[in-house]
């Protein structure tokens, strides 16, 4: 079995379009919810959302990328820009052909259903434009960074809700851990920030009205992000061969279904993936140092997460920190690991522990140290990070300091 | 009218629990009838379907809020309020 590390990072989110600013608006405990600017806010009853702000994709893109690409492909090929350029990986002759992409997503080109369903449901019209299908389709956003990259080896898009990109994530990692790939670029993206999108989820009522509070006793709800979290992940003895840097180890990786309810989470679920990865990493519970946690703010999922953590680690439990970044740059839905996976780099390199922010009242059933509001600064030498999908769906990835 | 939103509560109620409308009571609660959250979140659409009315209930929290959804009769007496403020 061969290591598998992390040699390059992007993102673009609520908080800020690369990888530094976000680590910094982590450590600064800032947040990127605000009041929504879309189409018809005013029909909707959640008027709020973490949207990536400034967004203007001619600059990035000419007009024929533009025509083809998606909000959720815009973001992933500009997460995949800062990543694999941080990688300084060129791909050609056989590493061309072995790399490949998996990324993550749960709803894909969303804007695109969106606008297209207005266009022929409400405005009446009978044509639309020719691109409808490959801008829509929730591989769009992995084939065209295999394009822009010359990635030709094995490339697919996961969609498995919220835990979209840790399942993708996941599989890269036992890809590249089997030597099926020498490289794979991996991570997610999520762009439903659009009326369609946030009416869907509105009908569920789950979502705040005002702030999104993980574990805090008076938390009322999740409340939705949009943006992308884009990886290099490469074998350890290739990295090192050309002297990359080196970010962090994937040690291991764990995924359980809950084989209950579509929406309902069971912490038995969540307790066998996190138990799986530890055991799949050769972890020790007490090695590790942080948990990045689902923590959608939602009663359910909040108190069943800190249940699950509590049994997995017994008495370590209330010794290890666990925070939710969610507070900050919202639930990404199928994108949502991915971004969450910065903050647990930013542990492990920069030994920087980003906070729950908005925590004001603690929960009993979330009685763990869920680093309220203020980041800290301690060294950790492995940490996880958890996604529970609706479905019941679980996947859990540990890394560790290199 | 108020008789006529008992009635239809009730009819909706007791679809959702799959139960005959005589078999749920004012007095029930939703847990006696079997109804989870999720039937809770759809019962809810279905009545503010009916009625045309917009419910304030978030399933983070059933107790915020002034939908009262602790029995039949309460559930009932909050949709009256709300069909009565709508149509003031």
């Amino acid at each position: 079995m061969r290591r598998v590390v992390v040699t390059g990072a992007g993102t673009v989110n609520a908080l800020a379009h690369d990888v530094p600013g976000t680590f910094q608006a982590f450590r600064e405990g800032r947040c990127g919810i605000g009041p929504l600017e879309i189409r018809d806010r005013e029909r909707l009853g959640i008027q709020i959302g973490a949207q990536v702000r400034d967004w203007t994709p001619e600059t990035h893109f000419n007009r024929q990328q533009i025509a083809l690409y998606d909000r959720f492909t815009q973001f992933t090929l500009h997460a995949a820009r800062e990543a694999i350029g941080q990688s300084g990986l060129v791909f050609s002759d056989e590493l061309s052909l072995a790399s490949g992409v998996v990324l993550g997503t749960a709803a894909g080109g969303a804007n695109t259903w969106d606008d297209n369903y207005r266009a022929v449901y409400e405005e009446g019209k009978n044509r639309v434009h020719p691109f409808v299908v490959p801008k829509l389709m929730n591989n769009a956003a992995a084939s065209h960074v295999s394009m822009e990259w010359n990635l030709r080896g094995p490339t697919f898009s996961v969609s498995t809700a919220c835990a979209s990109s840790n399942h993708a994530m996941g599989l890269a990692f036992q890809m590249v851990r089997s030597g099926a790939a020498p490289v794979m670029v991996t991570g997610g993206s999520e762009a439903m920030l659009c009326f369609g999108g946030i009416k869907a989820w509105e009908g569920l009522r789950v979502m705040s009205r005002d702030v999104c509070r993980p574990f805090s006793a008076n938390r009322n709800g999740m409340v939705q992000g949009e943006g992308a979290g884009v990886f290099v992940f490469e074998e350890y003895d290739h990295a090192q061969a050309r002297g990359a840097d080196i970010l962090a180890e994937v040690v291991g990786f764990a995924m359980s279904s809950d084989a209950g309810d579509i929406v309902m989470p069971s912490a038995q679920g969540a307790e066998r993936a996190i138990s799986g990865c530890l055991r799949d990493a050769r972890l020790n519970p007490e090695e590790v140092g942080y948990i990045n946690a689902h923590g959608t703010g939602t009663a359910a999922n909040d108190k069943t997460e800190c249940a699950a953590v509590a049994h997995a680690f017994g008495h370590h439990a209330d010794r290890l920190m666990i925070s939710s970044t969610k507070s900050m740059h919202g639930h990404l839905i199928g994108g949502t690991g991915a971004v969450e996976m910065l903050a647990c780099l930013m542990a492990l390199r920069d030994g920087v522990i980003a906070p729950t922010i908005n925590y004001t009242d603690p929960d009993p059933e979330c009685a763990l140290d869920v680093v309220p509001n203020e980041a800290r600064e301690t060294k950790v030498e492995a940490v996880l990070t958890n996604a529970f999908a609706f479905g019941g769906l679980n996947a859990v990835i540990a890394l560790r300091r290199v | 009218m108020p008789q006529d939103v008992e009635k239809r509560v009730i009819a909706i109620i007791a679809e959702q629990a799959v139960l005959d409308v005589a078999d749920v009571k004012p007095e029930s609660t939703l847990a006696d009838l079997g109804i989870d959250s999720l039937g809770l979140v759809e019962s809810i659409f279905a009545i503010e379907e009916a009625f045309d009315i917009s419910v304030p209930f978030n399933a983070n929290d059933p107790q915020a809020g002034d939908f009262d959804i602790s029995s039949v009769a309460s559930i009932v007496a909050a949709v009256e309020a709300l069909v009565a403020e709508q149509s003031a």
